[in-house]
């Protein structure tokens, strides 16, 4: 395995209010909403950058949709922000109208997705809003893995035409991508090449998915660590490449296995490859109250998960 | 485009579209089509400053109308042809295989006239208001008009969009709302009563008008009056009385007609009570 330098823990959230600041000293056209998650987001340094382009939309998603829809059809580039079950499962008529079908360029900025928002509980924690928003057609989906790429992801989206779904989260987390790091939408981004079983992993569950790795190394076990951050649309052609060479493949991701990244390596490799797939994922289960560890360790998308799912998967290889 | 007088004429000949093109497929809405024929008409001839021959879905330096309620899609396409936005003979294609006049308005197809998809109610206003915040933050004088059915109006989101609207002075926004009192259970009355329109609007803070949306003095009088008070600070409704099914005897006064389309021989009497005009059926 490479090893990876740690550079600290940040929150990825902070990540997008800086690339979000960055934007706004850069692009003119980049205009931000938020439902009344200004602090919460990062959001506070572009509004008390550039008050004229900030537009608080109070606790009211829907509207704040449909507003940034309009100004994305009359030529802005709105940044919308609120937490992850607020930006999907709350307004998702909303986003399939008036953003996705429109083709509207809005940029739909999620925080605290997942398990690992913590002691909110599960009325906060939507473990649903990646299969919701790969399903919309047209709409990117990107889960970056840390602060620097989630800034780095923030930046690359402002340039791409049309709507973008942009999941982040609340811990603080290691941050190991380089700061200069290139950000290219819908390319894998290959962290630790292997040849045993391929692990494809997004968001926090990335630095999970190194950690598995190191630990199969010590036992024996080549693990191909890939980070999938964008996973629509997904780069078929690696995960292709990799499983090729390997036999095998894991997906880990801090999601509902039903529609989330496994589900889609699964359509990948069940048309081009077939191979054994395990999937770290929840498993059909609400979350609940918690601290980030403790939670990914109830739920099952913990380090040893990953690992006992790579044995697991080079277990079922024809042989 | 045309001189005020005509705008009768235009509006009869947009109403045999509307009943044309709903028979032809044997679907759509004619109800509430009739009865926004004149307001329609009105604006898209008289009172909007746009260009049918230089459309762009951003719609920079010109007025913008975003239809809220989609499925009155027969008035919506044929003003915007007989306004010159597409051929009128394409009227024919409505709700048709491969057509670019879906069901319900949309972008997706490259309709010239439509700047979003509207159908599933309550999502327009909000839309609406992002178009005007955009003109102010370009310091682009246009006006950005709505037009909303009153049913919609027990949509949630729509009161979101109106003390948005009002919290951040969109006074470059003229609302419509199509005040037929008709959806498709029944009367609003009966299926969710939506009382005292005028206070609810004017206690959120906006500028409140009404009119007679089938009478063209009244349109006459009231949309003047909103446009003077555009840049008031306050967003404006005009809450526009209608009848669903203006123009045709039998399809007045009830709801019944709100989404079904007639038959040849109903066809046949609602043309005879709007005769044929200069422009011509498509």
């Amino acid at each position: 395995m490479k090893s990876f330098e740690v550079t600290g823990k940040k929150d990825t959230r902070s990540g997008f209010g800086a690339g979000l600041l960055e934007l706004g000293k850069n692009n003119a056209d980049v205009v931000a909403m938020c439902a009344d998650l200004t602090g919460s987001l990062t959001m506070h340094h572009f509004e008390k950058e550039f008050p004229n382009r900030f537009f608080q939309a109070g606790i009211a998603e829907a509207n704040m949709m449909g507003v940034a829809a309009g100004m994305a059809l009359a030529g802005k580039i709105p940044f919308t922000g609120t937490f992850a079950n607020f930006s999907t499962g709350r307004v998702y008529d909303q986003i399939r109208q008036s953003i996705a079908y429109s083709g509207a360029n809005v940029k739909i900025c999620a925080s605290h997705a997942g398990l690992t928002l913590g002691e909110d509980g599960a009325t906060h924690q939507i473990l649903e809003d990646i299969g919701l928003m790969k399903m919309l057609p047209g709409m990117t989906v990107i889960n970056p893995c840390d602060y620097n790429q989630t800034k780095q992801a923030t930046i690359a989206i402002a340039e791409h035409k049309g709507p973008v779904y942009l999941r982040f989260g609340r811990p603080k987390w290691p941050v190991f991508i380089p700061e200069d790091a290139q950000f290219e939408i819908g390319k894998a981004l290959m962290l630790s090449p292997g040849t045993d079983v391929s692990i494809f992993a997004t968001g926090h569950m990335v630095w999970k998915a190194i950690e598995a790795g190191i630990e199969l190394e010590k036992m024996g076990i080549s693990a191909e660590v890939i980070n999938i951050h964008t996973i629509k649309p997904l780069d078929e052609k690696a995960i292709i490449e990799s499983v090729s060479k390997t036999g095998c493949a894991v997906s880990a991701e801090e999601h509902q296995m039903n529609g989330g990244l496994g589900d889609s390596i699964a359509q990948v490799l069940g048309k081009n490859l077939p191979s054994p797939l395990e999937m770290v994922a929840v498993k059909d289960s609400f979350g609940e109250s918690g601290t980030p560890d403790e939670l990914l360790v109830k739920y099952g998308l913990d380090t040893p998960n990953i690992i006992e799912a790579a044995k697991k998967a080079i277990a079922r290889k024809s042989n | 485009m045309s001189s005020v007088s005509e705008l009768p004429v235009i509006a009869r000949q947009v109403r045999r579209d509307i009943l044309r093109m709903v028979h032809a497929v044997n679907s759509g809405h004619p109800g509430g089509s009739l009865g926004c024929a004149d307001y329609l008409t009105s604006l898209y001839f008289e009172y909007m400053k746009h260009d049918p021959n230089n459309f762009t879905g951003h719609g920079k330096g010109q007025d913008v109308f975003v239809m809220s309620n989609g499925h009155i899609s027969p008035v919506f396409y044929s003003v915007l042809a007989r306004s010159g936005y597409f051929e009128i003979s394409e009227l024919s294609t409505f709700r048709k295989i491969n057509t670019r006049l879906q069901g319900h308005p949309t972008t997706h197809e490259g309709l010239p006239g439509v700047r979003v998809a509207t159908g599933s109610l309550g999502q327009g206003m909000s839309v609406a208001t992002g178009f005007a915040l955009e003109k102010k933050l370009d310091n682009d004088p246009s006006t950005v008009w709505v037009l909303t059915g009153d049913g919609e109006l027990q949509e949630g989101q729509v009161w979101e969009a109106v003390m948005f609207a009002a919290h951040n002075k969109v006074d470059n926004m003229i609302v419509a709302v199509d005040f037929n009192q008709q959806q498709i259970d029944g009367s609003t009355g009966e299926v969710m009563g939506i009382t005292e329109l005028k206070s609810k609007f004017l206690a959120f803070g906006w500028e409140v008008l009404e009119m007679d949306g089938n009478n063209y003095d009244s349109i006459h009088e009231v949309v003047p009056q909103a446009q003077a008070k555009l840049g008031g600070g306050k967003p404006i409704i005009i809450i526009m009385k209608t009848e669903m099914g203006q123009g045709v005897d039998f399809m007045m006064g009830t709801h019944a007609w709100h989404g079904k389309a007639p038959n040849d021989e109903q066809l046949a009497e609602a043309l005879r009570q709007l005769p044929e005009t200069p422009y011509g059926d498509y």
